[in-house]
């Protein structure tokens, strides 16, 4: 009999799965039975220096000592939406802003910051503040560094080419040509792990159609992926995959380690298109490579007669901190104590600096000025103060229930699998269903 | 003595399946209340959604795959693993490594092997080596078959290892004196006095495939999802990634169906219900 059973439980280990959603989905205030403020964050890179915070804080206030517990981005993400949705959630969410954002305001699951914080706000970058905002009251705050998409290159794989960097798309056209007659990939993408294709399709969106074509999609707007920008955008996607612009088995390389990263650190390919944070890991995993000064940093080529400013960036403002509304009173005023008199204090942000982040923070140039390496934080510093738009990434900025179509649907058309217009009747309907 | 075992089946596997079948038929994006919908996401999942059948298609070419590698392989190794030769003591331990390894272990370790830029492609200088194994959809079904394979052989080798054990040397000694070979012996000894572990591996083996989840998921995310996303993945996906509860629901209530299906008609058809319990447990 015994193995009847076993039989009968293999089967429904998929029941199984579910249970652990269902059996927490009723429970409410979960987070109140314990007096202990909790802070989920990440792992690695800037994510030490905020957890090292976490640690000064609570020695200097054991009556409001945080528990830190650190995640995998991607399963970070899988748990806190189970968590909040189930009453669980830690006391400070670590968010993205967009359509998740909003769906935690909706449900009330967060709780409204805005006189709280007004002193803190008043000290950061307005256009990275701007995305904590629903409806003119703040639900979120940023927490740790600004992080555009910008493009990496080693300067040594150009220099044996001898082509300088391209600004254009003209230029990318024929750097690709030349890095292909050489037998180096003119770049590394980690479409692996599909995100990074968004990257892509929307730079290439915004500098044809301005930040509006991307606006209406995020507003709901019928038929909003038709715009003709978006259609053109992944047109060129295909056009650079065809061309070879990608290192051919981008498909497969991931980018939790990143792979492409160090794919342009050990010269095999010539440039990436990453977020700003894959300097500071670059750092701790390739000094070698960082010594030689030859990963060299500029912004995503212009596009001849597009609508879209050539100064737009796109990415992710920072990490946001809100605060759990099922958290007790208690543990909500220690996250607000926190948020208000200790982040960004001056031991955090010159320990971000040091290990190449940069926190939204406005008037930072003298800071950056002293530090040991200040053209790449220069560089970042000056594209996200002087960007007129700062598009957030399209997965945190769509419906949190239409990201996996989105990223489906465009890793197929890198693999030319669908054609731009099935891209975009794919999304549009998806966006229809909700 | 059997209400312990009640006690835990039902709360680890009846209470959550009925849960899973309210859910079947509600609304429920993970925040918020779920809504009763009646049969619409049944309706959806079933017919609206094309998918569905896709992901049943690479299910089916995923069990019977596994079974086609895994059976005879195990089989093998069990009996090798039974003999009397030399260091196979030696290597009956290396053979059980990959079942101490934890899946999401064996995935990463894996994923190395396989990246094309610092993987086995760049180390060693076969031409068919340098491949999108993970990523072409031509292939990364296969290569799934193999790694989770390789991760579930040891443990069926060991099933054949203590069945084959358990045969009475007494029949090889009569079948030799006979003058029937190694070949003759094997079939005819060997084969069918292994019927028992043979019913219970496979049914262990098919069941398990139908529901495998981990090592596919860390090594491929479930993309791209027309070669790769068997439906416990796409339970999975649905249900975690895309927060639609309803649907997953209705797939994992899907998935419970034919997994009990299965296993019933192997019970069935092998005659297993008179089965004495003394051997094949083992």
């Amino acid at each position: 009999m015994w193995e009847r059973k076993a039989r009968l439980s293999t089967a429904v280990i998929a029941a199984g799965a579910l249970l652990s959603v269902s059996a927490c989905g009723g429970g409410d205030g979960g987070g109140s039975e314990g007096e202990e403020p909790t802070a989920w964050v990440l792992n690695g890179g800037v994510w030490n220096e905020v957890e090292e915070d976490f640690e000064a804080w609570n020695e200097e206030n054991p009556d409001q000592a945080f528990a830190v517990e650190s995640f995998a981005n991607d399963i970070y993400k899988d748990r806190i939406r189970q968590a909040v949705g189930s009453g669980e959630a830690p006391t400070l969410i670590v968010g993205w802003t967009g359509g998740g954002l909003l769906e935690y305001v909706e449900g009330d699951y967060v709780t409204d910051i805005t006189e709280e914080t007004e002193e803190l706000r008043g000290r950061l970058i307005e256009s990275v503040v701007a995305n904590g905002e629903v409806d003119g009251s703040t639900y979120a705050v940023p927490m740790n560094n600004v992080q555009p998409v910008v493009m990496y290159y080693n300067q040594a794989v150009f220099d044996e080419a001898g082509i300088e960097v391209p600004t254009t798309w003209e230029e990318t056209l024929e750097a690709v040509e030349v890095f292909n007659e050489q037998g180096v990939h003119p770049f590394a993408l980690a479409g692996g792990s599909n995100w990074p294709l968004l990257m892509w399709a929307s730079y290439l969106t915004d500098r044809i159609g301005g930040p509006e074509a991307f606006q209406a999609v995020v507003e709901g707007e019928e038929d909003a992926w038709s715009h003709p920008a978006i259609i053109e955008a992944l047109e060129r996607c295909q056009e650079l995959v065809e061309a070879g612009a990608f290192d051919p088995g981008f498909a497969s390389v991931v980018a939790d380690n990143n792979e492409d990263a160090h794919l342009v650190a050990d010269g095999k390919a010539a440039m990436v298109l990453q977020g700003s944070w894959v300097y500071s890991r670059l750092l701790e995993e390739s000094p070698d490579f960082m010594e030689t000064g030859n990963l060299g940093v500029t912004t995503f080529p212009e596009i001849e007669g597009g609508e879209g400013d050539p100064a737009n960036i796109v990415g992710n403002p920072a990490n946001f901190w809100s605060v759990s509304a099922n958290a007790s009173e208690g543990e909500q005023q220690a996250a607000v104590d926190y948020l208000s008199d200790w982040l960004f204090n001056d031991e955090y942000v010159d320990g971000m600096l040091e290990t190449g982040n940069i926190p939204p923070l406005t008037g930072l140039e003298e800071k950056i000025a002293e530090t040991e390496d200040p053209e790449f934080l220069n560089f970042t510093y000056e594209t996200v103060t002087e960007a007129p738009s700062f598009q957030l990434s399209w997965d945190q900025a769509v419906d949190p229930a239409q990201v996996q179509v989105l990223l489906q649907s465009l890793s197929q058309v890198f693999r030319g699998e669908i054609t731009p217009e099935e891209f975009a009747t794919n999304m549009n309907e998806a966006q229809a269903s909700e | 003595m059997a209400l312990p075992a009640v006690a835990f089946f039902g709360i680890f596997a009846l209470i959550p399946l009925i849960g899973v079948v309210v859910i079947s038929f509600m609304e429920w994006n993970v925040l918020g209340s779920p809504e009763w919908v009646g049969l619409t996401n049944w309706e959806a999942v079933l017919f609206d959604r094309p998918f569905t059948w896709t992901a049943l298609g690479l299910t089916v070419t995923f069990v019977i795959g596994s079974y086609l590698f895994q059976a005879p392989v195990a089989l093998l190794l069990g009996v090798f693993m039974a003999g009397q030769q030399r260091y196979r003591a030696l290597l009956a331990v290396l053979y059980f490594l990959p079942l101490l390894f934890s899946s999401v272990a064996v995935g990463l370790t894996f994923q190395s092997l396989f990246s094309p830029n610092y993987g086995l492609s760049a180390a060693l200088p076969f031409e068919w080596l340098p491949n999108d194994w993970l990523a072409n959809s031509d292939l990364v079904m296969w290569v799934m078959i193999f790694v989770v394979g390789w991760c579930f052989v040891p443990f069926h080798g060991l099933l054949y290892q203590a069945g084959v054990r358990q045969i009475p040397q007494s029949m090889y000694e009569a079948a030799t004196i006979d003058g029937a070979g190694r070949l003759r012996q094997f079939f005819s000894i060997t084969l069918p006095q292994l019927r028992y572990t043979i019913i219970t591996s496979s049914t262990l083996m098919l069941v398990g495939s139908l529901t495998y989840f981990d090592l596919i998921y860390v090594l491929t995310g479930g993309q791209p999802a027309d070669a790769v996303r068997i439906l416990p993945l796409d339970m999975y996906v649905t249900g975690f990634a895309s927060y639609n509860l309803g649907y997953a629901s209705v797939i994992a209530v899907i998935l419970v169906a034919i997994g009990l299906t299965l296993s019933l008609l192997l019970n069935v058809l092998s005659g297993s219900s008179k089965m004495d319990s003394d051997k094949a447990g083992a």
